[in-house]
């Protein structure tokens, strides 16, 4: 198993990264840029892991960031969707460009 | 090239085809289950890693949760066979130029770091030791952000419910639907009932 070098294993926890980061630019859609945010938060995930598996191999903090991490996207995934299903009650739309009443 | 790393090159493909189509694909039903693919992978990478519980946790809080949460909310809020409308041309170049870029300085910094990966200890990440170390009030045990963490739950909880509730008064009210709730709400003797009707008419009438 070790004949995987950490860097490949950064590495797509980069591309993980920047995938999000281009569908949270192009989506104007507030559920598929929640669904970008979730995949920045995984390969977040990923790097703590695998910093924790390669470089400090007799301490668990990584695991514990990993665990809290997925906790506070759980309860930041439910407060967005709640958020989201309230403006589409008022607005019809849950496009950003249309939420645009706090803009000025 | 062992079995173990053809497997894990295997699970990133997996990962990064699923992941760039979640965030290309046109219909947004789609998108969710592209996303799905790609969260099981993550959890397969986990599982690859020999971190099972964070892998169980990985698929119990992502895919059965909090992707089910957003198909949900699909279904709530549009048609999901609709076909979304496509980015603006400029915008979807620049974000390319700007995540390749991102890309590129990120991993070239990665890249030029060397990890000193030598002594390599055996990974130990059984349930208990988990649980032991983060139930612990010693020096570097986590009760703390345990506590903090399900205040923080509850607090959301809280919130979703107040948030995504309907105000009482907000409904698009009409004259019949607030009468008759409000006849529901307090059981007026229906001498005062009575009345009202034949007012309506009254004035209607004059």
């Amino acid at each position: 198993m070790n004949e995987v070098p950490l860097t490949h294993i950064l590495f797509v926890s980069t591309a993980l990264f920047f995938i999000g980061m281009y569908g949270l630019f192009t989506r104007r859609n507030m559920i598929t840029m929640l669904m970008s945010i979730e995949l920045l938060l995984n390969s977040v995930n990923i790097n703590f892991v695998a910093f924790n598996k390669y470089l400090y191999p007799d301490k668990l903090d990584g695991v514990f960031f990993a665990v809290f991490i997925i906790t506070i996207a759980a309860a930041e995934a439910a407060v967005a969707i709640a958020i989201i299903i309230n403006l589409y009650r008022s607005h019809k739309s849950i496009d950003v460009e249309d939420a645009a009443q706090l803009k000025w | 090239m062992s079995a173990s790393a053809i497997i894990f090159y295997a699970i990133s493909a997996f990962i990064l085809g699923a992941g760039l189509l979640a965030v290309t694909s046109q219909k947004i039903f789609r998108a969710a289950i592209w996303l799905l693919f790609s969260l099981v992978g993550i959890a397969g990478l986990y599982f690859w890693m020999r971190v099972e519980f964070i892998a169980a946790v990985q698929i119990i809080v992502y895919v059965g949760g909090i992707v089910i949460l957003i198909i949900f909310s699909i279904f709530l809020t549009q048609e999901s066979g609709k076909e979304m409308p496509k980015p603006l041309l400029k915008r979807t170049i620049f974000s390319v130029v700007a995540a390749l870029f991102g890309f590129g300085f990120t991993y070239n910094l990665i890249d030029k770091y060397g990890f000193s990966t030598a002594a390599l200890k055996p990974f130990n990440v059984s349930v208990s030791n988990i649980g032991t170390q983060m139930l612990s009030t010693a020096e570097h045990g986590y009760i703390l952000p345990f506590e903090v963490v399900s205040m923080l739950l509850l607090a959301s909880m809280i919130g979703c419910i107040v948030i995504a509730m309907k105000a009482p008064g907000e409904k698009p009210a009409d004259e019949k639907t607030v009468t008759a709730e409000s006849i529901q709400d307090t059981p007026v003797p229906p001498v005062l009932v009575i009345p009202s009707v034949p007012e309506q008419l009254i004035t209607e009438e004059v």
